[in-house]
């Protein structure tokens, strides 16, 4: 392994997720996958670990660490079951533009509970006609008295039905385009708001993904997060800072295939020897190792960076999301292939890890829009100077 | 409430071997892990600390090393960690380490409830539990797989037997030896851990608690290993026929030439 000089803290932190994946998480994972049963309990071992709180400041219960302390939890945790991971990953992407925009009285009613573990948290943007593209959201949000009145429905938002707190966004003013978006924080019991059916998915089935149906859903006026019209400024930070997460549950499963990869081509005997010993499987698993050390030193480095405070994180974040998960697709195909037949089979661990890394590549930006953002970033460094 | 949990460290069962000159554990190279069962115990103490409020002390006999156990305990929700610790303990059995443990807890001043594992899967004995409640001269039950509640003094759990459980009611302080079935213990957390980093163990000496020296390690044990070895099993089987008083007669031969 290389090392990446981590902190006595933040190996704590590595220790007590690499244990709740080994105790917790793969002896389940199985289970959970064909049940597609939502992991209410491991998400409470995980809250009793303190590693919901790892982001969130210590004024808010948190433990007030920063975007690597989460890539290195969820790393850990994916190396499990990236369905679980993603279940605990979309709580801080609900967490996020609460804590970047929110009041000091909408984080100090909702940060605690988030920290905690208490209640989870979920992101809504998508809808139907707005996936890649989210300036054609059509959810409204219309002040009435000292009530907004939401209406409209998001679809594909993870944790919906099992998360207490949503961070929304709808349209306030429409004349105003891209500034006529806002953020709301709705709550699982607010009139109006139900969801829709469980969806079926072809990986992370321990997560689950449902609509939000608002219906003339009330809320208190002071659940707005920010400013109104600042819905897509925050959003666009929400994302910068969350995908190096997306991008370390590809390091996490990358790791897990090639763990399973080579363990096996050590043991399987084919042609009077260990697979292993055929070159063409060696190259393959050395190409693995090599996209997935290289991928993990990016991620490591870009959630530094946002760390260190810098102000233009889009391009490195897109950059690790886009690296690390295009490793993950690549490297999950790979193990199944060098497990062959075996790896085809559900008894063993590696056809899984394929499934659930395809909606890597896709959600939180897809990794086409990722790379439009990294070249409008080039385009802009370029014009400077 | 203020509970006393018992934690030994022990060899991890996954690569246990015997020393052939010493006829003990070999202990060299062997990782140490918190008695499983001992997990459970502090897993049902920090249960009843959430639930009512009080403190987990782990309180450990063994040699400078076990503060690791004492670490984990914390890191799992114990407050604080006693270390007994004197070289005059070493080589004790059972008797002597539940002399040694009761002189700790006394030292230790008022408690409502001990905890301990069923036994610890190096000895296997079972016997310091039942051992420490007896010096101590309170109540235990011994196997307790769930506990029911606990108020006004009295605590109501359920003894494990072979053919069901037991419904208890026991006055505290009390002592209590838990088995897996009570709970699923969890996994450190990340403040426990921190504050497991910079816990400073109390450590007791013989001289601390006042023990009688006669009483103490090797010296003091009742228990001495003339040899730790590997039984053959070489069991014979033999039908015995005819009517029931010739096999009675027939058995009885065998029963002789076997004496
Ligand atoms: C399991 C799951 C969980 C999800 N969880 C959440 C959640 O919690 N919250 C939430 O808000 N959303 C969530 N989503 C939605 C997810 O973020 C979107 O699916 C994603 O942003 C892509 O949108 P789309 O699927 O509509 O694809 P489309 O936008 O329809 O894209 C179709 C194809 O066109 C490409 N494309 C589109 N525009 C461009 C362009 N300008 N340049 C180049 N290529 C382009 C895309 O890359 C893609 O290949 C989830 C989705 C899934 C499947």
């Amino acid at each position: 392994m290389v090392n990446y000089f981590l902190s006595e803290e933040q190996q704590m932190i590595v220790d007590v997720a690499r244990q709740i994946t080994a105790e917790k998480i793969v002896p389940q994972r199985v289970e959970l996958d064909e049940k597609e049963q939502f992991p209410t309990e491991i998400l409470q071992d995980i809250a009793q670990a303190d590693l919901f709180g790892l982001y969130i400041p210590e004024e808010y219960g948190g433990f007030g660490g920063g975007s690597f302390d989460m890539v290195l939890a969820l790393e850990e945790f994916a190396r499990g079951c990236v369905g679980v991971a993603t279940s605990f990953a979309a709580s801080a992407l609900g967490a996020y533009p609460i804590l970047i925009s929110g009041s000091k009285e909408l984080k100090q009613k909702y940060m605690p509970v988030i920290a905690s573990g208490e209640k989870l948290a979920a992101f809504g943007l998508t809808e139907a006609n707005a996936g890649s593209d989210a300036s054609g959201i059509q959810t409204t949000a219309v002040l009435d008295g000292d009530e907004w009145v939401l209406n409209g429905t998001k679809q594909w938002i993870t944790n919906a039905g099992d998360a207490k707190i949503y961070s929304v966004i709808a349209i306030t003013d429409r004349s105003k385009g891209p500034r006529g978006a806002s953020m709301f924080v709705v709550e699982d019991s607010d009139p109006g708001f139900s969801y829709g059916p469980k969806e079926k998915k072809l990986g992370i089935r321990a997560s689950s993904t449902r609509e939000l149906i608002f219906k003339d859903c009330r809320i208190p006026k002071d659940r707005l997060i920010g400013r109104q019209g600042t819905g897509f400024f925050t959003v666009m930070k929400t994302l910068d800072v969350s995908r190096p997460g997306i991008a370390s549950l590809g390091v996490g499963l990358g790791q897990a295939a090639l763990d399973e990869a080579v363990l096996y081509a050590k043991q399987r005997i084919q042609f009077g020897k260990p697979v292993m010993a055929f070159q063409a499987v060696q190259h393959i698993l050395a190409d693995m190792a090599i996209q997935l050390e290289a991928s993990r030193a990016l991620v490591y480095a870009a959630a530094r960076h946002i760390d260190s405070g810098a102000k233009d994180v889009s391009k490195a974040s897109s950059m690790c999301k886009v690296m690390a998960t295009d490793m993950a697709m690549k490297v999950t195909t790979d193990a199944v292939q060098i497990l062959a037949g075996h790896g085809y089979m559900r008894e063993y661990p590696v056809e899984k890890m394929m499934r659930d890394a395809k909606i890597l590549q896709i959600y939180e930006g897809t990794n086409q829009i990722q790379r439009n953002v990294i070249g409008q970033a080039l385009n802009k460094e370029y014009s400077r100077s | 409430m203020k509970i006393i949990v018992c934690v030994k460290q022990v060899p991890d069962a996954k690569d246990v071997r015997l020393d052939p000159k010493t006829n003990t554990l070999a202990r060299e190279g062997v990782e140490s892990i918190m008695n499983p069962f001992d997990r459970h115990a502090l897993e049902a103490a920090v249960v009843l600390k959430e639930q009512y409020g009080g403190t987990v002390t782990a309180i450990t006999m063994g040699p400078p090393q076990a503060e690791e156990t004492l670490r984990d305990a914390v890191a799992c929700g114990a407050d604080e960690g006693v270390l007994v610790s004197d070289r005059a303990f070493a080589g004790a059995d059972t008797w002597a380490t539940s002399y040694t443990l009761a002189k700790a807890v006394e030292k230790l001043g008022e408690f409502d409830l001990i905890l301990c594992g069923k036994q610890a899967i190096d000895g296997d004995t079972a016997q310091v539990g039942p051992g420490l409640a007896q010096r101590l001269d309170i109540p235990y039950v011994a196997y307790a797989r769930k506990i029911t509640e606990c108020v006004d003094g009295v605590i109501r759990l359920e003894r494990l037997m072979d053919d069901g459980y037991d419904e208890i009611e026991m006055g505290m302080p009390a002592l209590m030896t838990v088995v897996k079935e009570i709970n699923e213990p969890r996994v450190p957390s990340l403040k426990g851990k921190m504050k497991a980093k910079k816990m400073q163990a109390t450590v007791l000496t013989a001289a601390d608690i006042g023990a009688d020296p006669e009483c103490l390690g090797l010296q003091g044990s009742t228990t001495q290993v003339v040899k730790v070895f590997s039984p053959q099993f070489s069991a014979e089987r033999c039908m015995l026929t005819g009517t029931v008083d010739e096999q009675v007669d027939q058995l009885l031969v065998k029963l002789e030439e076997l004496l």
